[in-house]
């Protein structure tokens, strides 16, 4: 990445909670002049709060937002934004379903912004001509936009906000409501248009394909944090954890331990790879592309063996899911394809192992010690039988991810949570398990869970290791 | 023979129902001072009516006169009121809103009687010389929540990022206010309005209890004042026929407009 210059807004520091529920935690983020940054994540990720900040329907509970502003004389300087209104800021937004104005034709949606400048009538016209023609609207003028379809209302809506000629333009999901086809369409149209206007684009998408396509500059968030920011090439290449690996792309996600420098071993076999620095027998998460295990039936250097469980046909390449020796299950693509049954051979380039620090490797959760065997911990009461004697007030608790037990029946749990995020890790499911408190509790299972399923979440009172905090450190 | 009983009560209702107005109706069109004799055809109470000729009846014309300025008045205010009051509703969360919505429904269940009191209290209470002022206030207050109550559904429909998209591309919030949100919320603001003005057409207790004593008659108590006083003045027929045709021929135009608006989405869908 080049430096912080020809910067056009700055992040700082920014958090934003709703309700005692924190969707933004500590974001900083720059954008630079004419650059197309995405915003990308799950739903719920804080992506489009933090757009509503920089549009200004939103005020930071804490930071800052700077942003260029066009001073006197044409000089730009830099200033905080802090209680400006919307309709004083640089900057217009399309919005996710459209929002045009019912009561007025294409015309006069797209007038909206000058006629309020008081902008004389002819240039109004020729202005709203050629926004028309940018977005292929022309001859729509006089249309009710009731009457358009989806795409074309779309287009209304560019047209209307980048006729006032703003610095950034804001895109919430603009795309999400088209089906396909017309997606892919307006996702080259979009670039063509970034690429003519030269202004500064901040795209909100879940879509990580689209992001993919579109981006100068991603920025993958998750849990109201920025997990990554770089290249659309960076981030599929070298993710930098789980989450952003397993939302970008397909992947096989693996648990590995790293033996030293340049040597990793995940699925019982040690492979040769680039990465160092992470010191020595330290657990670690493995990220292989689906594209880049090499298979065949007998190849030159394998490295480990397996079977092939099915085979699909997706276009271009073949899908195969391989069970290994060692008993973990890989996603494969290849353009030749193995039936089921198959005996194989497998190895993987060391440029194509990407291995990443695990975030966690086990549950530190918050708790209260009510008595010697019971502590207070994701809003319930625990029993715990490994509490140091005399110790009460604030405490952390240490728990395996293997030993959070779920139930079908949210009442067999001591308290009840939603599965928000599956991770396969080739042997095994990695739940992220949001708590009623709120809080995140992270499970190792072998069963099979649906995104969103209502879960009992109980804990066998050997497994809390309870470490006394004296309450000092948070 | 089932049939015929259904089509039978169904009959009698209707008859029952509007009969005693087909007689207003019927007995407008005979000069007989006495409601029920039949003195041959004529349209002479009508001209009367129209030219303001009425026997001793200059107080009916003033009555009619502040019946509709009334009603006008205290439409237009409950309109503005209501509609801001709905919009500010609108945009609370969870028991708030619950609550306001209970609250603007009590004084529509609130029998007249209380409401009129209540009012009539309030207003010696506070010192305020009743009159023409009072009677607007008091019907202020009871038309507001039927405006309200038709501006909230509109709001409901309304694609809720247009008033930000308004304030994105330059707007002050009041322009998005008036450029934005009333031409979409006037429909229901109309349809609130007409609400209004025919709750206060037609409002006796409350007019009653707050208009003092300074000889303020609307339609209602002049025609209350003048029953007791021994026979409805004869002029008071046409008028009756008339305005229930008005009103007949306003809510056909509604009811004709709302088909057409309704087919018309439909074939949008």
């Amino acid at each position: 990445m080049t430096g912080r210059e020809n910067i056009i807004i700055d992040i700082e520091h920014v958090s934003k909670s709703f309700g005692g529920n924190q969707v933004l935690k500590d974001i900083s983020l720059y954008i630079r002049k004419g650059e197309f940054v995405t915003l990308l994540g799950p739903s719920g990720c804080g992506k489009t709060t933090l757009l509503r900040l920089l549009a200004g329907f939103l005020q930071p509970d804490e930071g800052k937002i700077m942003m260029e502003w066009e001073g006197k004389g044409g000089k730009a300087d830099f200033r905080d934004v802090a209680g400006i209104p919307p309709h004083l800021r640089p900057l217009n937004t399309v919005f996710q379903r459209y929002a045009l104005f019912p009561h007025l034709d294409v015309y006069d949606n797209i007038a909206f912004g000058l006629k309020l400048k008081g902008v004389p009538k002819d240039e109004i016209e020729t202005r709203v001509k050629k926004v028309l023609k940018l977005v292929s609207m022309s001859d729509y003028e006089d249309r009710d936009v009731d009457s358009l379809s989806g795409g074309q209302q779309q287009r209304v809506a560019i047209a209307r906000a980048i006729i006032n000629q703003p610095k950034v333009l804001l895109l919430d999901e603009p795309l999400a409501a088209l089906d396909l086809k017309m997606r892919q369409d307006m996702q080259i149209e979009l670039k063509e248009m970034h690429q003519k206007l030269g202004i500064t684009f901040i795209y909100v998408t879940h879509d990580q394909g689209e992001a993919l396509t579109l981006s100068d500059t991603i920025v993958v968030m998750n849990e109201g944090k920025i997990q990554q920011i770089g290249t659309p090439t960076d981030i599929y290449n070298e993710p930098v954890n789980s989450f952003v690996a397993d939302f970008i792309g397909e992947s096989n996600i693996l648990n590995g331990t790293m033996i030293r420098d340049r040597e990793v071993n995940f699925i019982g076999h040690d492979f040769p790879c680039v990465d160092e620095g992470f010191g020595e027998n330290v657990p670690v998460d493995v990220v292989i592309r689906p594209e880049d295990v090499v298979i065949g039936v007998s190849i030159d250097g394998a490295q480990f063996t397996g079977k092939v469980k099915s085979c699909a046909f997706k276009g271009v390449h073949y899908e195969m899911y391989v069970d290994t020796d060692s008993g973990n299950e890989l996603q494969i693509q290849d353009y030749d394809a193995y039936e089921p049954g198959t005996a194989v051979e497998m190895k993987i380039n060391p440029d194509d192992i990407q291995v990443m620090r695990k975030e966690r490797t086990e549950n530190v959760l918050e708790c209260e010690i009510i008595d010697e065997n019971h502590i207070e911990m994701l809003g319930e009461e625990f029993e715990c039988s490994s509490i140091p004697s005399g110790a009460d007030g604030p405490a952390k608790a240490h728990i395996k991810f293997s030993k959070v037990d779920l139930w079908d029946h949210v009442e067999d749990g001591v308290t009840t949570g939603e599965v928000w995020f599956i991770l396969y890790k080739g042997d095994h499911y990695h739940l992220t398990v949001k708590t009623e408190s709120g809080e995140f509790i992270y499970v190792d299972t072998d069963d099979i869970w649906d995104k969103g399923d209502l879960v009992g979440v109980s804990i066998q009172p050997g497994d809390i290791i309870v470490e006394a905090g004296n309450g000092q450190e948070k | 023979m089932k049939k015929f009983f259904a089509q039978a009560y169904l009959w009698i209702l209707l008859i029952l129902l509007y009969a005693p107005i087909a007689f207003i109706a019927i007995y407008s069109f005979t000069e007989a001072k006495a409601f029920g004799s039949w003195t041959g055809f004529s349209g002479k109470l009508y001209t009367n009516l129209l030219t303001g000729n009425i026997t001793g009846g200059h107080g009916l014309v003033q009555a009619i006169e502040n019946t509709l300025l009334i009603a006008l008045i205290s439409a237009s205010v409950s309109m503005i009121l209501g509609t801001v009051s709905a919009i500010g509703i609108f945009h609370l969360r969870g028991r708030k809103r619950k609550t306001l919505q209970f609250l603007n429904s009590i004084p529509m269940i609130n029998p007249d009687v209380i409401t009129g009191v209540s009012l009539f209290l309030l207003f010696v209470f506070l010192g305020f010389s009743q009159g023409y002022m009072t009677v607007i206030l008091a019907h202020i207050t009871f038309c507001t929540p039927y405006v309200v109550l038709s501006v909230l559904p509109r709001l409901g429909q309304l694609n809720p990022n247009i008033y930000e998209a308004a304030l994105d591309l330059g707007a002050t919030p009041s322009q998005a206010l008036w450029k934005v949100l009333v031409p979409q919320l006037r429909p229901g603001m109309l349809t609130g309005f007409i609400l209004a003005f025919t709750m206060s057409l037609d409002d006796f207790a409350v007019t009653f209890f707050t208009r003092g004593t300074i000889g303020l008659e609307t339609l209602s108590t002049f025609i209350y004042a003048d029953a007791r006083r021994g026979g409805l003045t004869p002029e008071l027929r046409p008028l009756m026929t008339l305005i229930f045709i008005i009103i007949l021929v306003v809510l056909g135009l509604i009811n004709t407009r709302q088909g057409k608006a309704d087919q018309q989405n439909h074939i949008n869908l």
